[in-house]
């Protein structure tokens, strides 16, 4: 099997007459850490949709491990099972405790038994640092709490590739490290990871590589150190003196 | 001269207060109670009621409304994720049953269903309980479906998003993640619509009724013709009550929560 784990190819997308996504080539290899940074509207988030199929593309291919998940052949539910995701909203499943929420999927999709669901659930709480909120519902958890309890019901999965779409957005930013820190484990541990983020020095930090994208392509790639620090593009530049001049 | 609209507000009440007294007053006095009771409340035509009127009418009520509501429930259901099918041929059947049965009386149907059919068809209803309750049920679902439709609309769309993303099916997304929410959303609504089936289950002795199967409204109007006294609905009436007011009461009691919950 090749290292490659995401292939991206020729990706369009729009939405009516909004051409969200223009011709996106983007290839992940496994153990990598990409983080896609952008204004606003840039289509980003759409990218990140489009790897699992949340979003439906217009044209163009989305190559998961060697398989076409574009094809209207391919069993999607099956591959989404090897692609965590990670919402910005969180969407924790609010009629259920923490640790039901990380078991519901292994159970109903992965078919594991009760108690392999249940142990891997709490060693996942243990390991986002929530061991003693198992038994607590979304609503009574912090956002920050809640964001952790979704990234470990996404692991629980044990995916290939993980996917972040603006996890620390919407959260307080108190709140944020804990998410960061948890989500830098993940990264130091070789979990290949697709980052949607506004946090630069996440980006900075744990990326192995910086996509930039503005207007629906990818205007400038590289490790973080050339785009971050030494930015060729105009827009590039533009872009992050707006940010980290805040 | 102007006066403000707190002091206009304030005479239009006096003003209602001093009509409605002067209407109570003139009740009290020229209403002849004596015979209003002979004709509407004789304690011995009360009594003559039961045990009848709970152990065979009232319980046939709760028949017709149990199998109306269990059915239009899951036809309901059923109706709800076709009409939020991707499907253009589920989406239409679903909108033109829904439309059909809500735009016809319910009379129409009972009588439709409950006599049109098995002459059509020469054909009969095996049961009695079936016979009305089934036109009930196709009613019934018609309403519970977008009721059910909104609650559905109503869970977040990340909700869906996240089960999906889980490896679950639409189906299974549906049935362990979104229905259950939804169902929570609209068990007030819901309720309000058992209240108005127990009611129309009154429309089904329009059919003719067997010793047996007789409901309440019909028990109540057969005693009003044996007794040459309306003593008879009135308790019929009363007992209606008492099997919708504590559901009323649970509808009003589960919004105050859902509003002390701030959601």
């Amino acid at each position: 099997m090749s290292d490659i784990v995401v292939s991206i190819r020729q990706l369009n997308k729009s939405f009516g007459d909004n051409h969200v996504l223009r011709g996106i080539n983007l290839e992940v290899q496994r153990g990598e850490v990409v983080c896609i940074i952008g204004p606003s509207g840039s289509g980003k988030s759409t990218l990140l949709r489009c790897v699992n199929l949340l979003e439906t593309p217009t044209s163009g291919q989305v190559i998961f491990l060697g398989d076409d998940l574009t094809d209207h052949d391919c069993d999607i539910d099956s591959a989404r099972t090897k692609i965590g995701m990670v919402f910005q909203s969180f969407n924790l499943f609010p009629h259920m405790t923490a640790l039901e929420n990380i078991c519901v999927a292994q159970r109903k999709v992965l078919k594991r038994s009760a108690e392999e669901s249940e142990a891997k659930a709490r060693a996942l709480l243990a390991r986002v640092g929530l061991g003693e909120k198992a038994d607590s519902y979304p609503g009574q958890l912090s956002g920050g709490q809640q964001q952790r309890v979704a990234i470990a019901r996404a692991l629980a999965m044990d995916p290939t590739v993980m996917l972040f779409d603006e996890a620390t957005s919407a959260l307080d930013p108190e709140l944020v490290g804990d998410v960061l820190r948890v989500m830098k484990s993940l990264a130091e541990e070789g979990m290949t990871m697709l980052v949607v983020t506004h946090e630069m020095g996440f980006a900075s930090n744990a990326a192995t590589r910086v996509v930039f994208m503005d207007g629906g392509v990818i205007v400038e790639e590289g490790p973080p150190s050339q785009v971050i620090s030494a930015p060729q593009e105009e827009r590039t530049r533009a872009f992050l003196s707006s940010v980290l001049n805040h | 001269m102007a006066i403000s609209k707190r002091k206009r507000a304030q005479y239009t009440r006096y003003g209602v207060y001093v009509v409605t007294s002067v209407v109570l007053i003139a009740m009290v006095f020229f209403v002849d109670w004596n015979k209003l009771q002979d004709a509407m409340f004789r304690w011995e035509l009360v009594k003559d009621q039961f045990p009848g009127i709970l152990t065979t009418a009232a319980r046939n009520t709760l028949i017709f409304t149990i199998l109306g509501f269990a059915g239009g429930l899951i036809l309901g259901l059923l109706l709800a994720l076709m009409r939020l099918s991707k499907a253009r041929a589920y989406r239409y059947f679903a909108a033109t049953y829904i439309e059909v049965f809500r735009g016809i009386p319910l009379v129409v149907t009972l009588l439709i269903l409950g006599f049109g059919i098995p002459i059509a068809f020469k054909w009969s209803w095996p049961n009695p309980y079936l016979r009305g309750a089934v036109p009930l049920a196709l009613v019934a679902g018609a309403y519970m479906a977008e009721t059910i439709r909104a609650g559905i609309e109503a869970v977040p769309k990340g909700q869906m998003e996240a089960a999906r993303s889980l490896g679950m099916s639409y189906s299974r997304a549906m049935a362990t993640i979104v229905i259950p929410q939804a169902l929570r959303i609209i068990v007030p609504p819901l309720t309000n619509e058992l209240v108005l089936l127990i009611k129309d289950t009154s429309l089904i002795s329009i059919l003719g009724v067997t010793e047996g199967t007789i409901d309440l409204a019909r028990y109540g109007r057969n005693g009003v013709f044996d007794t040459a006294n309306s003593t008879p609905l009135i308790v019929a009436g009363l007992v209606y009550m008492i099997m919708t007011i504590p559901l009323t009461q649970l509808v009003a009691y589960m919004e105050r929560r859902a509003k002390a919950a701030g959601k």
